[in-house]
C-alpha cells in the first residue's frame, strides 16, 4: 500500500533546532540522512517544504477567490514536509514514523488507490 | 438472564471467535468476514433458544455463515471460490484469534471502537448487546464498528501478530481493552447487573486466552491473576438487597479461596520471568488483601511498598490516591490526608468520586462531621452506579 507521512513542526522544536550549533545541526541533519538511505526501498518521493512564512493560500468564496497571506490551518503545528512510501500495511508505515529522527509529529495517510 | 443463556453466550463465543478468525484468515477480509459472522450469530441467538443447542454448534455457525456468504458475496469471484474451498473444523490456527485481537486493538482506532469491536468481534456480542451493556444508543454502537471496520480496510490496518519489537507495547493495548472491559464489568458506571456479569466474564475469557497463547508474557498472567482475584470476591461485595459491602465488612468466608489460591499460582508463575509491570503488581495488591484472613490482618506495610513500586513503573494520580488510603492504616490518617490535599489539585482527580469518598472518610477520623459530609455530597454527585450512590447517600443521612 501507498502512504504519505507528513511531517510537521511545533514552536518548541523549531526554538530546539535555532539553539542548536553548527556541529549538533550537522549531527541531526546526518540522522535523517541515515533515516533515507535506511528506507531508500520504500520511499517513492519525498519533498522537504519552505517556511510557512513562504505560504499562500487561496479560498473559493461566493463564486470569487480570496487570496490569504500563510497555510490554510491558523496552528502551531506546521506541516514541513511529506514523504509517499510503498510498504505492506499500516504497521510497517508506522515503524517507519516511529524511527524518524527530526521534527516530533507524523501523521500517516494511505493514498487512495 | 439466566444460566441458559449463559451458556449460550459462551458457546457463541466460543466458536464464533474462531470462525471468524478462520473467515479472516481465509478471506483476507476483515470486514466481509466480520458481517458473515455477525449474521450467523445474530441466526444462533433468534433460534437456539427455541431448537435448543445444536450437536456441533462451530459446524451449524460455520454453515449458516457460508452459505450467507455464497449468498451474499455472489459478485466477487475470489471470495466465492475461497468460501467454496473452506472446511470445517478448519486446520488448527491458534495463533489466528490472536491476530484477530490484535487487528481489533490496533493503536490505530479509538478506544471506544477497540471496546466495541473486541467484544463483537472475539466475544461474539449483538450490536444490541453490546449497547445494552454500555447503556449507549444500538446507532452509536453500530456507527463506531462500521467506522472501525472501514478504517481497518482503508488504512491497511494488518491482521497479524506484532513483531517482537512492537509486541510490549501492542500487548499493553490489548491488556487496557481487556481490563477495561472487566472494569466496567465489575465496578460499572452505569447500572445494569446482569450485563455488569456478562462483561466482567468476557474479559476473565479474553485474559485466560491470552495467558494461554502468550505464556511468556508475565503481564497477560498478571491480568488474569488480578480479574481472577477480583471474580473470587465478587459475591461477598454485595448483601441480599444488592447494596455495596465494603471491603473491612465484607464476610471473607464467601470469598472463593480455592480461586484466591490458583490467582496465588498465577502470579509465582508470572513472577519467575522477573518482568514486573503494572497488572502483576495491581494483582500482587489485591493478593495481600485476598489472602488476609481478616481486615485487621491486612499487611499495610506490604501493600504500601507494592503502590510504590506500581508508581515506579505506571505512575498515575488514580495509584497515588490508592497508596494514599492504605497508607492511612500504616501510618494514620494525618499522612494520608496530606497525600490527599496534594492530589486534590489535580483537576481529573477532583472529578473522581472515589477521592471525594476517601476525603469524607479521613475528615470524619479527624473529627470534622461538617467537612465530610460535604465531601460525601460530592462524591455522590460524581458518580453513576446505583450502589456506589446508595453508599455515600447512606452515609449522608446517618450521619
Amino acid at each position: 500500500m501507498k502512504y504519505v507521512l507528513m511531517f510537521a513542526e511545533t514552536p518548541q522544536y523549531a526554538e530546539d533546532l535555532a539553539a542548536m550549533d553548527d556541529a549538533q545541526r550537522q549531527a541531526a541533519y546526518d540522522e535523517v540522512g541515515r533515516w533515507f538511505a535506511d528506507n531508500a526501498a520504500r520511499i517513492i518521493h519525498h519533498a522537504h517544504l519552505q517556511g510557512p512564512h513562504t505560504a499562500t493560500t487561496v479560498r473559493r468564496v461566493d463564486g470569487g477567490h480570496e487570496v490569504t497571506d500563510g497555510p490554510f490551518v491558523e496552528g502551531k503545528e506546521i506541516v514541513v514536509g511529506f514523504v509517499e512510501v510503498e510498504v505492506a500495511d499500516l504497521d510497517e508505515a508506522l515503524a517507519m514514523a516511529r524511527s524518524w529522527p527530526a521534527c516530533p509529529i507524523v501523521e500517516l495517510r494511505p493514498v487512495s488507490p | 438472564m439466566d444460566r441458559s443463556h449463559d451458556e449460550l453466550a459462551r458457546v457463541v463465543r466460543e466458536h464464533a471467535g474462531r470462525l471468524t478468525a478462520s473467515l479472516v484468515h481465509l478471506l483476507g477480509d476483515f470486514s466481509a468476514a466480520e458481517d458473515l459472522v455477525q449474521d450467523a450469530i445474530e441466526t444462533a441467538l433468534r433460534r437456539w433458544p427455541v431448537e435448543g443447542i445444536p450437536d456441533r454448534p462451530d459446524a451449524w455457525l460455520f454453515t449458516v455463515a457460508r452459505n450467507r456468504g455464497l449468498d451474499v458475496l455472489r459478485r466477487q469471484t475470489r471470495y466465492r471460490e475461497k468460501l467454496t474451498q473452506l472446511q470445517w473444523p478448519s486446520p488448527a490456527e491458534p495463533d489466528d484469534r490472536l491476530r484477530l485481537l490484535f487487528t481489533c486493538c490496533h493503536p490505530a482506532l479509538p478506544r471506544q471502537a477497540q471496546v466495541a469491536l473486541t467484544l463483537r468481534t472475539i466475544c461474539g456480542l449483538t450490536t444490541a448487546q453490546i449497547a445494552a451493556a454500555f447503556l449507549v444508543p444500538e446507532t452509536t454502537v453500530a456507527q463506531r464498528i462500521t467506522r472501525a471496520k472501514r478504517k481497518i480496510t482503508d488504512a491497511g490496518i494488518p491482521y497479524r501478530i506484532p513483531s517482537d519489537a512492537e509486541l510490549p507495547e501492542r500487548l499493553a493495548e490489548v491488556l487496557t481493552v481487556v481490563y477495561l472491559l472487566h472494569n466496567e464489568g465489575y465496578l460499572s458506571s452505569t447500572g445494569d447487573g446482569v450485563w455488569s456479569r456478562r462483561l466482567a466474564g468476557d474479559a476473565e475469557w479474553l485474559a485466560s486466552s491470552l495467558a494461554w497463547t502468550l505464556p511468556r508474557e508475565p503481564e497477560a498472567l498478571g491480568l488474569l491473576a488480578l480479574i481472577r482475584l477480583h471474580q473470587a470476591r465478587a459475591a461477598a461485595r454485595f448483601d441480599a438487597d444488592g447494596h455495596i459491602v465494603l471491603l473491612p465488612h465484607q464476610d471473607r468466608s464467601r470469598w472463593d479461596h480455592d480461586a484466591i489460591a490458583e490467582a496465588g499460582r498465577l502470579l509465582a508463575r508470572a513472577a519467575t520471568h522477573h518482568r514486573p509491570g503494572p497488572y502483576q503488581l495491581q494483582a500482587a495488591i489485591v493478593a495481600c488483601h485476598a489472602e488476609s484472613p481478616r481486615w485487621e490482618d491486612t499487611d499495610w506495610a506490604q501493600i504500601v511498598v507494592l503502590y510504590d513500586m506500581l508508581l515506579a513503573v505506571a505512575p498515575s494520580p488514580v495509584t497515588r490516591l490508592n497508596r494514599a488510603i492504605a497508607l492511612r492504616y500504616l501510618a494514620g490518617p494525618q499522612a494520608a490526608m496530606r497525600e490527599l490535599d496534594d492530589l486534590a489539585a489535580d483537576a481529573v482527580l477532583d472529578r473522581y468520586p472515589l477521592l471525594h469518598a476517601t476525603r469524607a472518610e479521613l475528615l470524619r477520623a479527624l473529627g470534622s462531621p461538617e467537612e465530610a459530609r460535604e465531601a460525601d455530597r460530592r462524591a455522590l454527585d460524581l458518580t453513576a452506579n446505583p450502589a456506589q450512590r446508595a453508599v455515600l447517600s447512606e452515609r449522608i443521612s446517618w450521619t
